[in-house]
């Protein structure tokens, strides 16, 4: 290690020794010394060129997101790293793990309105965990050894690290030894020994316990120990968005999706509830609704990695901050009276089964499977085929977009993994879908992969199909949910505005003959009876396959509870 | 709004000031007062912040979030030393010299520059001393001013040394 190397090759190994083996990106002026060294390391570490930063950024999300490992995206300066800005904000949003390589201009220019410089720390700031501007080569090895530590502990999410090109053409004998040095950064990860003992304690004078649990659980791997502590205590468990999969759908204390799209039985236990204690959520609006009418009679404990978000949009009574499996596994060794937990078994099955006739009597997920009678195609109709053909066939991954096909696939699909189930929920970013999914193809190849988006978020991001080709990925599949609009705005245009389907409606090129023109299979299905052969056919094929299923235009996802309403007063039809 | 006085120690990087006060404008929150210095601590930067706010302590805690954020305290409610310092340029004929002399006087305050029509006053205090001070010579004609805003230190054995942070991370 004595060896005088450049900027750009400490770059490689120092990811390389921090667990990188895989970026997705695309060159250019200021990063190009990047992807001269990486040429000599292209055994480790593997580059996948894409056709827009945005798709670049987006698929080291669904890497990140679907292995819980640092996902990293590459962009030269200028455009380069302001098409990553969208992908990052997703990132912030849904704390994901992320790295942002970005080229800089010359030290000797910065500031100078250089060609294709752009000020991407400043304009990151506010959507990263942490950035930096690395101008000395001597940095290089310790910045990327931070960035990685920062992005993918504490509260995940993304980290942006920008090179100028004279530091990465600059050469010097690196050191990788330096250790950490961040006393400003100190996650709390061990919760409050007391807080837990008085969460138990409350939990176990309640009647009506609800345990929430979201992202957190997935991102700290505490599927298993959640789902220890729910059976132990036999308390219904509800799934938000990003908790899906968390918590398997078919386990008889799995209640299923709260919130705008959610279960009516699951807003109502909610509302009904007088204990709720959420695990790794964040009371996002589009779960509490109004948030001054959420949970009116619940005693709230809050378990959250992150500080600033206890207290943030709802008032909690006991916050726990910590991570979720270190302070499941806590609360796991609290052996409280058995005298108590019998009462509070005895209650909580009262509870559950109380839940379950809500469930029966509103729309219960297998009902609500049950197709009105008309002869179109409804979205339904495909889901209900999905999700017969996922659950057979196993080993499967979805990416969502963003709109109604979104929410359609959150309540219709089943979920029982942690990490199957990926979207773009806090940003909402259209486009999400194709390149994340191609993220999450790459990085389980033994799964087939699924993106599913409307016609027009998959319109967004579409070119990086041909990167699917290009790389001979053969695990991905796509299905568009192709209404013909903005469905999710016009479901608003036509519930609250009168139908006044004013930027909405759709034109879309064919997209089988699109398919095939970037060397996919593709398949147009336009009435019921075409959909199972479609799918099989799908799988039948070793290789990229898209499926434009079009269905009726004008479908709304139900229920539904109207923004800033209460989650108590849903629209059911 | 409440007004309150944060004493906030950061590392001394380019760009934390930035992202310090990011976090209010991000909230809309308007900062009244802001100095940053550097502190005993090598590394250590202190700023003082005294901004109107309803709901402080989720800006602290988002604050917290900021990586080189070393420390926070609301000492509003604290027993502290406040200062801060005002240098005034008066427009000054011979008439009113004297009169401006005594009043500097009574002010402890100095006169750092006396020219043919004008003379350049520093005065230090308490931010009220300071206001009162500035209500008195306004009559004779201020042709400039600048305050530095206020810097605050808890009174008595308590307080805010980065040392022993860095100390703890070093190891």
């Amino acid at each position: 290690m004595s060896e005088k190397r450049t900027g750009a090759q400490i770059l490689c190994e120092a990811l390389i020794q921090n667990g990188v083996d895989t970026m997705f990106g695309i060159p250019g002026g200021a990063i190009m010394p990047f992807y001269h060294a990486m040429w000599e390391y292209r055994t480790d570490l593997r580059h996948i060129l894409c056709r827009h930063e945005q798709g670049a950024g987006h698929a080291a999300e669904g890497y990140a997101r679907s292995t819980g490992r640092i996902g990293v995206c590459i962009g030269t300066s200028g455009p380069g790293t302001t098409n990553l800005v969208t992908p990052i904000a997703d990132a912030w949003m849904d704390s994901t793990p992320m790295l942002a390589i970005c080229g800089q201009v010359s030290s000797a220019v910065l500031g100078k309105d250089a060609f294709q410089e752009t000020d991407i720390t400043g304009i990151t700031m506010p959507i990263t965990k942490h950035n930096y501007l690395v101008k000395n080569i001597n940095d290089i090895a310790y910045v990327v050894k931070e960035a990685i530590h920062i992005a993918t502990t504490g509260r995940r999410g993304p980290v942006l690290v920008d090179i100028t090109k004279d530091a990465l053409q600059a050469t010097a004998v690196p050191d990788y030894s330096k250790k950490i040095f961040l006393p400003g950064y100190r996650p709390t990860v061990t919760g409050s020994k007391k807080q837990i003992k008085a969460a138990l304690s409350l939990m176990l004078k309640s009647k009506k316990p609800i345990l929430m649990i979201g992202n957190g659980v997935m991102m700290s791997e505490a599927s298993a120990e959640v789902r220890v502590f729910a059976e132990r205590y036999k308390i219904p468990v509800i799934t938000t968005l990003h908790g899906l999969g968390a918590f398997p759908e078919d386990h008889e204390l799995s209640l299923g999706m709260p919130g705008m799209h959610g279960w009516v039985h699951a807003n109502r236990a909610i509302q009904e509830a007088d204990f709720l204690m959420n695990i790794g959520g964040r009371f996002d609006d589009r779960v509490t609704g109004k948030a001054s009418t959420f949970a009116p009679n619940a005693r709230i404990v809050h378990v959250d990695i992150d500080p600033s978000e206890i207290g943030k949009n709802i008032e909690v009574e006991i916050p726990i901050v910590g991570d979720a499996r270190i302070v499941t596994l806590s609360m796991l060794e609290e052996e409280p009276e058995e005298k108590l937990v019998a009462e509070f078994h005895k209650n909580a099955a009262e509870w559950l089964t109380y839940v379950r006739e809500l469930q029966t009597k509103h729309q219960h997920k297998q009902q609500y499977l049950n197709r009105p009678d008309t002869s179109t195609m409804l979205p339904h109709d495909v889901f209900a085929a999905l999700t017969k053909q996922l659950n057979t066939r196993g080993n499967y991954r979805v990416v969502t977009d963003v709109g109604q096909h979104q929410m359609w696939a959150a309540q219709l699909l089943d979920w029982y993994k942690p990490r199957t189930h990926i979207t773009s929920g806090g940003a909402g970013t259209m486009g999400f879908a194709v390149p994340a999914a191609m993220g999450v193809a790459v990085a389980h190849p033994e799964d087939t992969v699924w993106a599913i988006a409307g016609d027009g978020g998959f319109q967004m991001t579409n070119q990086e199909m041909i990167v699917i080709i290009q790389e001979n990925i053969k695990n991905m599949k796509i299905a568009i949910i192709n209404n013909g609009f903005l469905g999710m705005v016009r479901q608003w245009q036509e519930l609250f505005e009168g139908k006044r389907y004013s930027g909405t409606p759709l034109t879309s090129p064919d997209f089988q003959k699109l398919a095939e023109a970037y060397g996919w299979t593709g398949i147009t299905v336009e009435s019921v009876d075409q959909i199972d052969a479609a799918i099989e056919r799908a799988y039948a094929i070793d290789g990229p396959v898209l499926i434009d299923f079009r269905v009726e235009r004008e479908v709304n996802v139900f229920p539904m509870v109207p923004q800033n309403k209460s989650i108590g007063e849903m629209i059911t039809e | 709004m409440k007004i309150h006085t944060l004493v906030v120690l950061v590392q001394d990087h380019p760009g934390v000031l930035n992202r310090a006060v990011s976090m209010f404008r991000r909230r809309g929150y308007n900062i009244a007062s802001l100095v940053v210095g550097h502190t005993e601590t090598p590394g250590v930067s202190r700023m003082t912040i005294v901004v109107e706010s309803d709901n402080v302590e989720q800006v602290v805690k988002q604050l917290y979030r900021l990586v080189e954020v070393l420390k926070i305290s609301d000492v509003t409610e604290d027993p502290v030393v406040d200062r801060e310092m005002v240098l005034v340029k008066l427009h000054v004929t011979g008439q009113h010299r004297a009169e401006i002399v005594a009043l500097t006087e009574v002010f402890t305050a100095k006169i750092v520059d006396v020219a043919t029509n004008t003379m350049v006053i520093e005065m230090t205090g308490g931010p009220a001393k300071v206001d009162n001070f500035i209500d008195v010579i306004r009559p004779f004609g201020i042709k400039e001013m600048m305050r530095t805003g206020r810097i605050t230190m808890v009174r008595g054995a308590k307080g805010h040394s980065g040392a022993e942070l860095i100390d703890q991370a070093a190891e």
